[in-house]
């Protein structure tokens, strides 16, 4: 196992990394107020009176927002709080109309949880790792501004506003950026199987400050930097690489780290500071007396629990023991809501089609799933029509493939016809003579002829020479032109040779 | 034209609905008993269209023998903290000056769907922050009232100034009111009515400009008791639409009124027995133990022994909550805009704020800021916290001893405007019996108790058990009836 280290003039430094990761919510409407939250709309066509703050509106929690909040929480096997509350954070900016946003300062709905990043030792994580989770909160994200519309002037965009985030606050348990990436991509995927967020991160449905300081191992934590809004996987790397390696050179020349808040340069790659500790905010949190605790009554939290799917971690578990796949195809299954939906729905039809239970036919449809079908899809191109793709129309290429009716390279050829043209597999296989022969008469009369035409390679079978067997199985198959069954040729060919 | 304007709520609803005369001869009386009244300043803006409109309404529902309302008929002043619909909404605020709402109150919603119509808007302390009425930008209200021998411009209370003086002066027969920390009782107090503030939750907050959200709570003022508990059921209600509204059915207040007391025990807290207080003020609270003891009623002594903290605490929570509740005004989406040439962002809401808001609003600001900064959040609003919590224990209990509470309602009468601006405490203890109930969240009345030698009126205040406004409102009756209050301001205006 090797750990990720910073190599400097003085020595080696450890990366210490923790993640607030803002989720937007999954929810028809706001947080506070009955305002869609559709993405794209035109600007301030989502605004509620609540969510411009006119006066004497009141906001009144959402309830499907708190419902998703909670169910994330227990797919992260975290503490739900029966009894928390909102606090208001002060401050003035224009795309923030109350000035302040409801948020959860002291008494958040959610507290400590933790999360498993797998050992990948293609990205460099040497082992399975727990990873600390210390609270999530609900809170109000903000408006937008923008300065594009107009000379001088900016302009406010309210469609965000008040549209209800989770902010997941992890511990400091990340040392490199490749197990933060894991981390972002394990809680993308454990929000997108939950429903709880879309977790599209070009959107903006997914954001991280990450928190990066550096330390000599072994000795304490360092002062940490905030670098605010990193909006991918690939950026949430690139700015603790960046953000490590600058604070070692700033150590090492004998300089301290400030800490800050800090902005990713995307262009660039690199960080900059945005304010100091001294300019930091007081925000004056205090209980937003708008509203009163939020209390969970026990029939809620049954629900939400009844509620939640299988989640990853079980699901690649049970891909294993009672599927029989193997690690990575199971890990590769269950990485993405998707990809698992397009098996099961796949392994359902194709146990069907081929008369089977799922667990007699799952490694065949995983292989399946995972390279066969893709690597046709590849080879295809643009010339793929993937609505083609049904899970009807591959369980019936399975299907014969199982019969012995066609042969592998059958199968992608039936599957690539499928694919450009449409149209049933079992159709195409006759129509085109992509199929096996399995007449067991046809084939039986070609090797009598084979045998016939080759009595001294028999004497020499016979008298001991077993690699010719491939010999009259290659002939065999010549004959045949390729079609037929290989399984039924050796057996016919044991037979009659004795 | 008959004058209409001596005539309450009660009188006006049961005329209309038996045909003794019409809801339109009584808007139109109204109508220019306010025209005629400028010089009491009362109210921002008239809106005797409205108030015209709404009493026709009432009249064609009569003509053809509809249900008229719990309010059918009765015009009232509205006071300018409620959001109306197309009219000026201001909070008495210059930034707010022109600001018309796109929406109506629920409060204001539920009195227009009672059968009640606007007189106008009433003048109040700016954002509801004041006990005298002088915080309005658009100027003092004058309370009818003046002292005997003098016509020096007495204060009507505040916040609600608007609302006491338009009613004590008959130019109204009621008006909403707030009160936050005594904005109706107080008033109600200084000008010979009746005021009551319900059960915090009671009466939605949804479209009131907020001023302190903890605390805020909106209730009639009238001149009689009956009339406040009819209006009070025309105003209450659970609203969804406000998450700190009571989901409680609302009482028949009215038909339940009765000032038999017996059985009742009514507690005299001795720690409102404070220094300063008036004499006249305590001879008035003898005499309402002693009507409330004919009225049935056992007399004890209680306690509530963290009175003296319940204003400074006050004092830290409302502005805490109100300085966050008014950033919202910060000249970018409505109201007064100050951009000065070559500006950025921070110096159009320094230029805006400092324009829009009046000094007292930015002393509560301050106060408020400075109480919630890091480093003195602990020392001040987490402390104040607990002493409401403490306040509100010595309520519960008292109640193992008595069903109400009686005592002043403020611990002196009306004084003239202008003698306490350069006190601002002085100014603030106004409301130091006023102020416990509504930490505790509990309804509390002012009822009218008699004149001091000066000829000014005193009240009597009533706090009940949370939701037991009908105590509160029984009890104000039996004090209505033995005081026998008639006494009205003499017309100068």
């Amino acid at each position: 196992m090797t750990d990720y280290r910073i190599q400097g003039a003085t020595g080696e430094w450890e990366v210490v990394i923790g993640l607030e990761v803002h989720a937007q919510v999954t929810s028809k409407s706001k947080l506070f107020s009955g305002a869609s939250t559709a993405f794209g709309a035109e600007p301030n066509s989502q605004v509620s009176l609540v969510d411009a703050a006119m006066p004497g509106m009141l906001p009144v929690p959402n309830k499907e927002c708190i419902r998703q909040a909670v169910r994330t929480g227990m797919a992260i096997e975290a503490d739900i709080n029966k009894w928390s509350r909102f606090d208001r954070k002060n401050y003035f900016y224009a795309d923030l109309p109350q000035g302040y946003q409801i948020s959860q300062l002291y008494h958040p709905l959610v507290g400590e949880g933790s999360l498993l990043i797998e050992a990948d030792e293609k990205t460099g994580i040497p082992e399975d790792k727990t990873i600390g989770i210390e609270r999530i909160h609900v809170e109000q994200d903000a408006g937008k501004l923008m300065h594009d519309q107009h000379p001088t002037m900016s302009y406010v965009d309210l469609n965000r506003s008040g549209v209800a985030l989770m902010e997941i606050v992890s511990k400091p348990d990340m040392r490199s950026p490749a197990e933060a990436g894991a981390y972002v991509r394990k809680l993308r995927s454990i929000l997108r199987y939950v429903g709880s967020c879309d977790g599209n991160m070009e959107e903006g449905s997914m954001r991280a400050d990450v928190n990066v300081s550096v330390r000599k191992p072994g000795e304490e934590f360092g002062t940490r930097t905030e670098t605010k809004n990193v909006n991918s996987v690939r950026f949430v790397m690139q700015v603790i690489e960046y953000e490590a390696n600058r604070q070692v050179d700033v150590l090492e020349s004998g300089g301290t780290v400030d800490q800050e808040t800090r902005l990713f340069d995307v262009a660039t790659g690199t960080t900059r500071t945005m304010r100091s500790k001294e300019d930091a905010h007081d925000y004056r949190y205090f209980p937003d007396p708008d509203l009163l605790p939020l209390v969970l009554e026990d029939d809620f939290l049954e629900d939400c629990r009844a509620s939640l799917p299988e989640l990853p971690d079980a699901k690649r578990v049970r891909y294993e023991t009672e599927l029989g796949l193997t690690p990575y195809n199971a890990r590769e299954l269950t990485a993405e809501v998707e990809t698992f939906a397009r098996f099961e729905t796949l392994l359902t039809a194709a146990a069907s089609a081929i008369g089977k239970p799922e667990t007699k036919v799952a490694t065949q449809v995983a292989n399946w799933a995972l390279s066969v079908a893709p690597g046709v899809v590849k080879g295809l191109g643009d010339e793929a029509n993937l609505s083609n793709s049904t899970p009807e129309a591959q369980a019936a290429i399975l299907a014969m493939q199982d019969k012995g009716e066609i042969s592998g390279g059958q199968a992608k050829e039936i599957y690539e016809i499928v694919l450009k043209e449409g149209g049933d597999p079992a159709t195409i296989a006759d129509a085109k003579g992509l199929k096996q022969v399995s007449d067991t008469g046809a084939i039986e009369a070609a090797i009598d002829d084979i045998l016939a035409n080759n009595q001294d390679k028999v004497e020499q079978y016979k008298g001991g020479k077993d690699k010719l067997f491939g010999f009259f199985v290659g002939q065999t198959m010549k004959a045949m032109q390729g079609k037929a069954n290989p399984q039924v040729v050796n057996q016919i060919l044991k037979d009659k040779l004795g | 034209m008959t004058d209409f304007t001596q005539l309450g709520v009660k009188d006006i609803r049961d005329g209309v609905a038996s045909g003794d005369f019409t809801a339109r001869e009584v808007a139109e009386s109204f109508n220019a008993a306010v025209d005629a009244a400028s010089a009491l300043n009362a109210f921002i803006v008239a809106t005797p269209d409205h108030a015209l409109a709404a009493a026709e309404a009432v009249d064609a529902k009569r003509a053809k023998g509809e249900e008229l309302g719990a309010m059918g008929g009765v015009p009232i002043g509205m006071k300018d903290l409620f959001a109306t619909h197309g009219v000026q909404t201001t909070a008495a605020s210059h930034i707010l000056e022109g600001f018309s709402p796109q929406y109506e109150s629920t409060v204001s919603q539920k009195l227009w769907d009672a059968g009640a119509g606007m007189l106008g808007k009433l003048n109040l302390d700016q954002f509801a922050m004041g006990s005298s009425n002088e915080t309005s930008y658009f100027g003092n209200v004058v309370s009818p009232w003046q002292k005997a021998g003098s016509n020096a411009a007495m204060s009507p209370g505040g916040s609600s100034g608007g609302s006491s003086s338009a009613v004590a002066a008959r130019i109204a027969p009621a008006a909403t009111g707030t009160d936050t920390g005594g904005s109706i009782r107080q008033p109600a107090a200084f000008t010979g009515i009746c005021g009551i503030k319900p059960t915090y939750g009671r009466c939605s907050r949804w479209g009131v400009v907020a001023f302190a959200s903890s605390l805020d709570q909106p209730g009639p003022m009238a001149r009689s008791v009956e009339d406040c508990a009819i209006m009070l059921g025309a105003m209450a209600g659970h609203d969804p639409k406000d998450a700190t509204s009571l989901n409680r059915d609302v009482p028949d207040w009215e038909g339940a009124l009765s000032a038999d007391l017996k059985g009742k025990r009514i507690g005299i807290p001795k720690e409102y027995r404070m220094d300063g207080t008036d004499s006249a003020i305590l001879d008035s609270w003898e005499q309402g133990k002693a009507m409330l003891k004919d009225a049935g009623a056992e007399i004890v002594d209680v306690s509530l022994p963290h009175t003296k903290y319940a204003l400074p605490a006050y004092y830290i929570i409302a502005p805490a909550e109100a300085s966050s509740n008014l950033a919202r005004y910060d000249g970018v989406r409505y109201g007064l805009c100050d951009l000065p040439e070559g500006a950025g962002l921070q110096d159009m809401y320094a230029a805006t704020r400092a324009e829009g808001f009046g000094d007292e609003v930015k002393r509560r600001i301050l106060i408020g800021t400075y109480v919630l900064s890091a480093g003195f959040y602990d020392a001040y609003y987490t402390q104040a916290q607990k002493v409401r919590a403490l306040v509100a224990r010595d309520f519960d209990r008292a109640w193992e001893d008595c069903d109400l509470i009686l005592a002043p309602t403020t611990p002196t009468a009306s004084f003239p405007l202008g003698s306490l601006n350069d006190d601002p405490l002085t100014m603030y203890l106004n409301d130091v019996f006023a102020v416990p109930a509504s930490l505790a969240g509990l309804p509390a009345m002012s009822v009218p108790a008699g004149l001091n030698p000066d000829g000014l009126p005193l009240g009597l205040q009533l706090v009940g058990k949370a939701f037991d406004e009908q105590g509160v409102l029984d009890a104000g009756l039996a004090i209505q009836q033995r005081a026998g209050f008639e006494a009205a301001p003499e017309k100068w205006w």
